[in-house]
């Protein structure tokens, strides 16, 4: 629109009417861009937090950063495009391919978190702290490359398998019909979880454990059979995210499990990290302001606005939004 | 009987291996030509390989011992026994006297490729004994290190590009710019504990890499800088393999006065609250050591080597872009300390030079080099925490009543 074209229309219709449309689809615009950064944010957000859970529980339970999770999130990703691959040359139905690839993903992922476990934490149970983290460095490093040398380095297309609703159509602008699927399957995935670990025998043992591992022990809990379930919950809420992801952005290769890891880390410390609304709450608020930033800001620097939001954190409420904050016992 | 349950548990275990690795090793789809590839052999060598390597593992978690704190440093007695052996005069000084000669002839009898990959090594092990300063005797895990590294690497290239400085000039500037990189990331993050520091350094890193990835105008962004001259000697012409040759000795000075330095610091008094700060930080501030100057002196003294390794790093290659400093370059490096034994001089050396040469000569292998590097830190870490060469502790010890003081 040039200023000459506004010219004519305020000769033709009058000056006040004119400028109130033009003000009103001005709005509506902004507004528009502003509902969009927020779903996407919020899009962003759940997928960081169904990643956050895993890290989040995991630290509750042994105070251990479990750097390689980001990677168990990547595996699951890489075995739903290759079971989705099968499935749709097989001749399968969209919805049959997305649950048998989910189900498979959230199998294997929890196959390898669990033998991750056995493998690299569980014998470094009673070592210094920086032994299982320099550990878990050491498995993130090399199931990438495992996955580099057995599958390959290129970024796959990945088959979009997230059902489009018809009832969205007209809104396409503002949010697309995978958002909403996305939005939802976290929210039931987040329900599931709050009533496993509120309601549940094993959830109840979970919170003994995370309290204090040694009492836990003397009441009966088979405290390492619990840090197993853990790491198995977190990788399957992880491969949740990974086949959700995967097919809302359409490619996969070996690296995004490291990126998306960071993040998700960054999520749970905002929150507070062992607290799993926190790991929620953080998660929202991490899509939010990336999504903002790089839709009001600069393009280039999303992934500098979230590691510099982890450092401010850290530096300034290192307990996190909702953790609570505690002094180291002499 | 004993053998037949060993075995069943490997095949128990060979079982689940391969199940565990079946999508990932086995099939591979080609989404866009809709093929789908079996790699059956894979399979088997999972298999075999897994029924193997679980005997190997039980047998070492058997004979794991949990590293008790008076024996740590003292280790196997044949161990012990090399020690004292190495520490004899005439074997010390010959082996000294064989390994210089070794140095100084090098260049002269092998090709310039091998100079240059010997350079690669030594630059590695300047990074290594830098490193060493941070996690091996002040214990802050700083997963981005090669942060400085891009710090010294860039501050030459921009410093020559813009201003026209030359090498000489550019090594203590570079050294010096790491230096303080060091204190300013340092000094917010004093206060947060062993692992959350090691998120924070490696948010740091990437922060660095990013902003030198995007910043088009400030540093030319991934097409890099190229063009960077290699260090001159004022009125000297050199020709390509005479200053690879000179910078091959640059790098062996630098890398002894390294080897000086951090030995010194490590028996100075700075180095003893490193090592007290690393055992037990609030012990160590009751008995009166001053926290704050400490870590951040092993920061900036840390990121100063990393510092003055990029300058070389950016001579040698004579081009650098954001693509040589991602965090897999902090990983290597910390490999490198991890290998070595966190503290050790020579074992960081030794190890050094064993995770750069190994790969450059072994062509087959340089494939799973980083997948031989990841499992490298988690077997490490499980069976020998303290490297291959574990530091001594400083002991002193009472026989009868003369004192007699043992300084290892």
């Amino acid at each position: 629109m040039t200023s000459s074209f506004f010219a004519e229309k305020e000769i033709y219709n009058g000056l006040l009417l004119s400028r109130t449309i033009i003000l009103q689809e001005l709005i509506n615009f902004l507004m528009d861009y502003f509902l969009e950064l927020l779903l996407g944010g919020l899009t962003k957000g759940s997928i960081y937090a169904l990643i956050a859970l895993g890290y989040t529980m995991v630290y509750g339970i042994i105070e251990l950063i479990n750097f390689a999770h980001g990677e168990i999130y990547m595996i699951g990703a890489f075995t739903a495009l290759i079971a989705a691959s099968i499935l749709n040359m097989l001749g399968l139905g969209q919805i049959t391919i997305l649950i048998l690839a989910s189900i498979l993903a959230i199998i294997y992922s929890s196959a390898y978190g669990f033998t991750m476990e056995k493998i690299a934490y569980k014998p470094l149970r009673h070592s210094p702290r920086l032994s299982p983290l320099i550990s878990a460095i050491g498995m993130s490093i090399f199931f990438q490359n495992y996955v580099l040398l057995a599958q390959t380095s290129d970024f796959l297309p990945f088959p979009s398998l997230l059902p489009e609703f018809e009832f969205l159509q007209p809104y396409r602008h503002i949010i697309r019909s995978p958002e909403i699927f996305i939005l939802f399957t976290t929210v039931v995935v987040m329900v599931l979880l709050t009533v496993l670990i509120k309601f549940t025998k094993v959830g109840k043992a979970m919170r003994a454990t995370a309290q204090d591992r040694k009492m836990a022990m003397l009441v009966g809990v088979d405290v390492n059979k619990i840090i197993s379930m853990t790491f198995v919950i977190g990788s399957s809420t992880a491969a949740i995210g990974g086949v959700l992801i995967a097919s809302f952005i359409g490619q996969i290769n070996f690296y995004i499990g490291f990126i998306a890891g960071i993040k998700a880390f960054t999520a749970a410390v905002l929150g507070g990290i062992g607290s799993i609304p926190g790991a929620v709450v953080g998660s929202l608020i991490l899509g939010c302001t990336e999504s903002f930033a790089t839709g009001y800001v600069l393009s280039d620097y999303e992934d500098v606005f979230a590691f510099g939001l982890l450092v401010l954190i850290l530096i300034f409420r290192p307990a996190g939004i909702l953790g609570k904050s505690s002094s180291e016992k002499v | 009987m004993h053998i037949f349950e060993e075995i069943k548990k490997s095949t128990i275990t060979a079982v689940w291996f391969v199940f565990l690795t079946f999508p990932i090793m086995v099939i591979r789809v080609n989404t866009i030509h809709k093929t789908i590839e079996w790699r059956w052999d894979n399979m088997i060598m999972v298999a075999v390989g897994s029924f193997a390597l679980s005997f190997v593992w039980r047998y070492f978690m058997e004979h794991r011992q949990a590293p008790k704190p008076e024996a740590m440093g003292r280790g196997v007695p044949w161990i012990q026994n090399a020690r004292q052996a190495i520490k004899h005069p005439v074997f010390f000084y010959s082996a000294i006297a064989l390994l210089t000669v070794f140095a100084v002839i090098f260049p002269f009898i092998f090709s310039r490729y091998q100079v240059n990959i010997m350079t690669t090594a030594l630059i590695y092990v300047m990074l290594g004994l830098g490193l060493n300063i941070v996690v091996g005797l002040a214990g802050l895990l700083d997963l981005g290190y090669v942060a400085f590294y891009a710090v010294g690497a860039y501050s030459y290239a921009l410093l020559h590009l813009h201003y026209g400085l030359n090498f000489w000039i550019c090594l203590p500037l570079g050294a010096g710019l790491a230096a303080l990189f060091g204190i300013i990331l340092g000094f917010p993050v004093l206060r947060l504990r062993g692992d959350y520091l090691a998120i924070v350094t490696l948010g740091f890193g990437e922060i660095i890499r990013l902003v030198l990835e995007n910043w088009n105008e400030f540093s030319k962004g991934p097409s890099g800088i190229a063009e960077i001259p290699r260090p001159p000697i004022p009125g000297v012409e050199l020709s390509l393999s005479e200053s690879s040759v000179f910078l091959y000795f640059l790098v062996i000075i630098l890398t002894l006065f390294t080897v000086f330095v951090v030995n010194r610091l490590r028996n100075s008094r700075i180095g003893r609250a490193w090592i007290a700060l690393r055992e037990d930080e609030i012990a160590c501030q009751a008995m009166g050591v001053n926290k704050t100057a400490t870590k951040l002196t092993a920061f900036a003294l840390g990121a100063t080597w990393a510092g003055m390794a990029g300058v070389i790093f950016a001579a040698k290659t004579t081009f650098i872009n954001p693509a040589s400093f991602t965090f897999l370059e902090s990983a290597i490096i910390l490999s490198i300390v991890v290998l070595g034994g966190m503290g050790s001089i020579v074992g960081v050396i030794a190890s050094a030079l064993i995770l750069i040469l190994l790969p450059e000569y072994l062509r087959a292998f340089s494939e799973y080099r980083m997948l031989l590097f990841g499992a490298v830190l988690v077997i490490m870490m499980v069976f020998r925490p303290q490297g291959l060469v574990s530091t001594v502790r400083q002991t002193y010890q009472f026989k009868g009543l003369k004192k007699d003081k043992e300084v290892g």
